[in-house]
């Protein structure tokens, strides 16, 4: 898989480390948000079959984290930001 | 229709005319008291043991595509409990012994072949840990045994025991582990379940689950709307897709893990062995050809197969293990679907859902826990209370703080 990093260009999959759901940038604040909703978070995963939004590590590159949107049928790969953006987009200062 | 030499020898004389299909197909019923979703060596194993053991009726089993066209076809075939925790060994232990029962049990040849396996050390600390791994196997009654160099170097002295980095410095054996016939383990299954009543329905894909008041009343399939009392789900690999049906979001990835299958070759292999230095593991087929496998790819699949970068990466670990390797030719490779957990450990529990009922979170060890997995299913369907063995796998550990996790990689499943 090329993965069409936003700053570098096209890169080998295997420059990158692979964590998972891109819904892990928003994690619950863990002294408010109760043991229910952490346990949702650190464990429980949606796992489509299709579209998918996910978080990849660039290691041996510029070690930004990006977000790929990738269809987990076809391995084809439809979309990549830097997880940077995409926090900010959400409000986040970082 | 039993199976036995002379029935054998009967047929041979006359012609084989009077062999017939080994189950039956079906039409749905409008409802059965079991529905087992998924007929692969899991879900045929629970509607076996379900009738056999459990004394239930009205079973039915309901297949995507066709039986054993999954994973229980696509694994490795390696059977083996050299597991370290609690939670885990005595359930794979308790497979281990099914195994050991199995053909006789259900009369059918799956090709059960003890051959022993082991497992490579290369440092010091490795060996300590698989010291500890031996002795948790033999106090929970299974067997293991520790090899030195030499005893491994009289088992296969062609192996790189110099290599720079992992130099094998022993191992640790398991002597009742094996290999079995995949394909027959899903086929003796199936035609038990059969022969007991059960209806194995295929091209039967659950579309839906009704749900009335927190309680199943049926489910909705490709061939029309099926009742049941209970239905139990056990379609590792796409658990997450036929539980989102059931509104139930799954502490699970599905990831695509390749295996290998090179050209025939003279006798090289007689057991199974494992190199984690490489997470590289060979055996040897009765045709000849070396079965062998690595890591997942890593990211999440539903794909059936791999990519490149981690057919390379096997072939490097098969190398450093077996220089002697470097001339024979890959004849095929493809891919399965896991349900990679969150502790790398499965979960056979009850849900919300009244009368709903999961098995899946196999990782990559599901072909070995085929029999014990399908007993202990049918027990919580029929019982409503967990097997002994398989009391540790529920839902609610991760939020009590109870994982199984033998790697110890915490929520990470694709390092599991």
């Amino acid at each position: 898989m090329i993965i069409h990093h936003p700053i570098l260009g096209p890169r080998d999959a295997q420059e990158f480390v692979y964590l998972g759901d891109a819904s892990l940038i928003n994690r619950p604040d863990g002294m408010t948000a109760g043991i229910e909703a952490f346990h949702d978070y650190a464990y429980n995963r949606n796992n489509p079959a299709g579209e998918h939004r996910e978080l990849w590590y660039h290691e041996q590159g510029d070690r930004s984290w990006l977000v790929v949107t990738r269809n987990t049928v076809t391995h084809e790969i439809l979309g990549v930001e830097l997880a940077r953006d995409v926090a900010r987009a959400q409000g986040r200062s970082k | 229709m039993r199976y036995s030499g002379f029935r054998v020898i009967a047929e041979a004389l006359t012609g084989h005319k009077g062999w017939k299909p080994v189950w039956r197909d079906p039409e749905p019923q409008a409802t059965y008291d079991y529905i087992i979703i998924g007929g692969g060596g899991h879900g045929l194993a629970t509607a076996y043991y379900l009738a056999k053991e459990f004394g239930q009726a009205r079973i039915a089993v309901l297949e995507k595509g066709y039986l054993g066209g999954g994973n229980v076809g696509r694994n490795t075939t390696i059977i083996r409990s050299n597991y370290l925790l609690d939670g885990n060994e005595p359930f794979y232990e308790f497979s281990l012994k099914l195994w050991e029962g199995l053909e006789q049990d259900f009369n059918y040849n799956a090709m059960v072949s003890q051959r022993g396996i082991i497992n490579l050390i290369h440092t010091d600390a490795q060996r300590d840990a698989f010291t500890r791994r031996a002795n948790a196997m033999i106090l929970h009654g299974a067997d293991a045994e520790m090899l030195s160099r030499e005893d491994v170097r009289k088992l296969y002295p062609w192996l790189n025991f110099d290599n720079a980095r992992f130099p094998i410095k022993g191992a640790i054996a398991q002597k009742r582990g094996g290999t079995v016939r995949h394909d027959a383990v899903a086929w003796g299954y199936a035609r038990g379940a059969d022969m007991r009543g059960v209806d194995l329905i295929q091209n039967c894909e659950v579309t839906g689950m009704r749900i009335v008041g927190g309680r199943i009343q049926g489910v909705e399939t490709s061939r029309g709307y099926i009742g049941a009392k209970k239905v139990g789900v056990a379609v590792a690999g796409s658990s997450s897709k036929v539980m989102a049906h059931a509104g139930m979001r799954l502490p699970i990835e599905s990831h695509v893990l390749q295996a290998f299958v090179s050209e025939g070759l003279k006798p090289l292999i007689d057991g199974v062995m494992t190199f984690g230095a490489g997470h590289f593991y060979v055996s040897q087929s009765d045709k000849g050809g070396l079965v062998f496998g690595g890591d997942i790819d890593g990211y999440n699949s539903y794909a059936q197969r791999g990519n490149l970068p981690v057919i390379e990466d096997v072939a490097e670990g098969g190398m450093a293990l077996m220089p002697a390797i470097g001339r024979v030719r890959l004849l095929r490779s493809w891919g399965g679907i896991m349900d990679m957990s969150m502790d790398g450990s499965p979960i056979i529990d009850k849900t919300p859902v009244e009368g709903l009922y999961f098995n899946g979170g196999w990782c990559y060890g599901g072909f070995k826990a085929t029999p014990a997995s399908g007993w202990c299913f049918a027990h919580l369907l029929a019982k409503d209370e967990s097997h002994t063995t398989a009391k540790a796998y529920r839902f609610d550990r991760f939020l009590k703080g109870l994982m199984i996790d033998e790697k110890g990689q915490g929520a990470t499943p694709n390092l599991h």
